[in-house]
């Protein structure tokens, strides 16, 4: 049978969910060129929001009808925990030398794994998500679709649809991008910046809230420690695909998860290649390709070449 | 939360009184006895108490507390009070290590139960050998621990001679798990994956070479690593290849999650492991159609034996907060081992423990024989334990239940 189209899917489906954590990373950094390294417990933290809206939720409830509630449950959770973080962690320290607040993110990260860990009733282990029954989608003989990447699949496109029309159209997505291109005169024709800011770091919030949903019901549990690893793939995928770009994001998600995918798959079958393929090696090549990327673009798949500013 | 902030205030207690008391034993030591109080050992534990295999950690932990309270209560050793100090490792050897340099600071620490992990144990080892402490691991089953590095090659040394383990081997282990899954279950085209790690790559290479060895085909393999989620790439290679069943050499989250994803994929296959998938853990990682998955675990199933009967009601009676899982009566045997020993020393040393008591100690473990929770506990030359007992588990309507059990031969 022909490998390919599976495992298309499967790069397709993980790239997806980078991509929406990545959101996070670029937008914040876009904006105040800040690396957010709590992101990825930001997810988690959605995650575990998520789970609690579905344990309230009563019994049996039908879960086509507990995923909105689940979305909006870990996005009132990681959004609240994210705009906390920007107003008592990272506003104190805006002037700060740039390593200030990176440190900050850093022991923050730990901070939020540690409460979670402490505060959550059970989440010393992984505890068990819901996940989507029924059959999975045959497509055809060679490509099976699951529910749960079907899932991400649909809801990635829909999410990075609205937020372009949201940055492109509205006011305050106009501001927002007024804010990335020059503070200091966007503050002196009346933007309120300091409002700007949390709005970048709700948005990628929630952003990672509908990933941690899609990630729950993928894998069927969530613990507190996967915020670490995810984080610093979709931080990747951000860079590859050129920081502060929302579109460079998802695109440079993708084209990680793919990497990660087809490198399992295929770099074994080159002869001679064998010891270098596989699960093992994949992260290996995925990182080979961003260094790749890197030195003949710089700025990243979609990045623009911006004047520093530090 | 109230647990938290109880084990907090505990932690903060006992290592305030052990310092206290290790401040105080020193004067003990020149004029031993004139108190005519007990002279205090302590038992160290070292398990990942946090993170994903704290379930099983807690359990070890959990059944060496009992079997220091037990000799407390029933006065084994007279004049001798036994107390436990526990640490956690999280499953990182970095962090084992630093524990165990601990543990070998404190002098009153004449023995340590653990770790789950043998990665984690090779981390240790040396520290303990230099300060000629005992170390009983109730869970490692890694071969090279006991027997060397080329053990493979039939050339067998033993590089730590305080090193001792109550579970038996991988060798034995892989073995057992090849023959059943070729000759009971009739499978005969393999998928092995392994998580790169000293217990999983280990298990998986000796599974891989008997499978092969009986006649059965090893269709593909790979690597996964650990704390990742996303094996749905390599569950593919598995239905691609055509296997009909899968062994994974590794931990419960990273295999539960193997599990699920290659039924997820439309591969309708068995997955098979080692003791480590043998975890109710493992169940709910594998999501709703593991039933079939395969675990091989060390010994008869607790629950079946006579001599663990008092062992499973007085653990019951203590009323833990978590089970003692796979590993609780091999922790519990191994501090019994360790209180055996200090018996013997003691004994011998005219009812008080010798100044030179932790080699003394390490001594008398080799010749260590008793009848304990999981069957004859004993150790042979390589500090190995004599008990060669498996047991093959499935899943069946969400629990793991034992299909065969029986004595390894080759």
């Amino acid at each position: 049978m022909n490998e390919l189209p599976q495992q298309l899917a499967n790069g397709l489906a993980l790239g997806a969910l980078y991509g929406l954590i990545a959101i996070g990373y670029t937008m914040v950094y876009g904006i105040v060129q800040l690396i957010n390294f709590a992101h990825g417990e930001i997810f988690m933290i959605g995650g575990f929001g998520a789970l609690t809206i579905y344990l309230w939720l009563p019994g049996g409830t039908s879960l086509l009808l507990a995923i909105p509630a689940m979305i909006v449950g870990g996005a009132i959770a990681s959004v609240a925990v994210a705009t906390a973080a920007e107003r008592f962690a990272y506003r104190p320290l805006r002037g700060a030398p740039r390593l200030a607040p990176l440190i900050t993110a850093i022991g923050l990260s730990i901070v939020l794994q540690q409460l979670v860990w402490s505060f959550y009733p059970d989440a010393t282990k992984a505890r068990s998500f819901p996940e989507f029954t029924g059959e999975s989608f045959r497509i055809t003989d060679d490509l099976i679709l699951q529910r749960a990447d079907a899932f991400v699949l649909v809801l990635a496109p829909l999410c990075m649809l609205i937020l372009g029309v949201f940055v492109s159209k509205s006011r305050s997505g106009r501001a927002m991008q007024a804010t990335a291109q020059d503070p200091d005169t966007a503050k002196l024709m009346g933007i309120n910046t300091d409002r700007i800011i949390v709005m970048a770091f709700a948005i990628g919030a929630a952003f990672a809230a509908v990933a941690a949903v899609a990630y729950g019901l993928d894998k069927g549990q969530i613990n507190f420690e996967m915020g670490f690893i995810l984080g610093l793939k979709a931080f990747t995928a951000a860079v590859l695909g050129g920081i502060g770009n929302i579109y460079g994001a998802m695109v440079g998600g993708v084209v990680l998860g793919l990497a990660e995918s087809l490198s399992i798959a295929y770099i074994e079958e080159i002869p001679g290649m064998q010891q270098l393929g596989g699960g093992a090696w994949s992260n290996v090549w995925a990182f080979v390709l961003l260094i790749v990327v890197l030195l003949v673009r710089p700025q990243g798949l979609l990045g623009e070449r911006v004047a520093d500013r530090a | 939360m109230r647990n938290r902030s109880l084990l907090i205030l505990s932690a903060v207690v006992t290592t305030g009184a052990l310092t206290l008391t290790a401040c105080g034993s020193r004067d003990d030591d020149k004029g031993s006895g004139d108190s005519g109080g007990k002279t205090t050992v302590v038992i160290g534990v070292d398990a990942p108490l946090t993170g994903s295999l704290s379930p099983l950690g807690q359990g070890i932990k959990n059944s060496v507390d009992l079997a220091v309270r037990t000799a407390n209560k029933e006065n084994v050793v007279p004049g001798v009070e036994f107390k436990i100090e526990s640490y956690d490792d999280q499953a990182v050897p970095a962090s084992g290590q630093a524990n165990a340099q601990k543990l070998v600071g404190d002098k009153e620490v004449l023995g340590v139960v653990g770790p789950l992990n043998s990665g984690v144990a090779q981390s240790m080892q040396g520290d303990f050998a230099k300060a000629n402490l005992t170390q009983v691991s109730p869970a490692n089953t890694n071969p090279a621990l006991s027997q060397g590095d080329n053990w493979a090659k039939n050339e067998k040394k033993r590089p730590f001679p305080t090193y001792f383990r109550t579970t038996t081997t991988d060798v034995i282990q892989g073995k057992f798990a090849a023959q059943y899954l070729y000759n009971d279950a009739k499978k005969r085209k393999v998928f092995v994956v392994d998580d790169k790690q000293t217990y999983g790559a280990g298990l998986a290479a000796i599974f891989a070479e008997e499978f092969k060895r009986l006649g059965g085909t090893v269709v593909g393999t790979d690597h996964v690593t650990v704390k990742e989620t996303d094996f749905s790439s390599t569950a593919d290679k598995v239905k691609s290849k055509g296997a009909d069943s899968v062994y994974f050499g590794g931990q419960h989250p990273e295999g539960g999650l193997l599990s699920d994803q290659v039924k997820k994929v439309g591969a309708k296959v068995p997955t098979m492991g080692g003791d480590a998938l043998y975890d109710p853990a493992y169940i709910s990682a594998s999501g709703e159609s593991n039933d079939g998955d395969i675990s091989t675990s060390v010994g008869f199933p607790i629950e079946k034996l006579d001599t663990a009967k008092k062992f499973i009601s007085d653990y019951a009676a203590q009323n833990y907060k978590d089970p003692y899982g796979a590993y609780g009566g091999y922790a519990y045997d191994g501090a019994w081992a360790i209180v055996q020993a200090v018996k013997n020393v003691v004994t011998e040393n005219g009812g008080k423990v010798p100044s030179d008591a932790r080699a003394k100690v390490t001594e008398a473990m080799g010749k260590v024989t008793f009848s304990g929770v999981t069957g004859q506990v004993g150790f042979d030359e390589f500090g190995d334990t004599t008990n060669k007992q498996l047991t093959v588990n499935t899943v069946t309507a969400g629990k793991w239940k034992d299909v065969k059990s029986s004595t390894f031969e080759d």
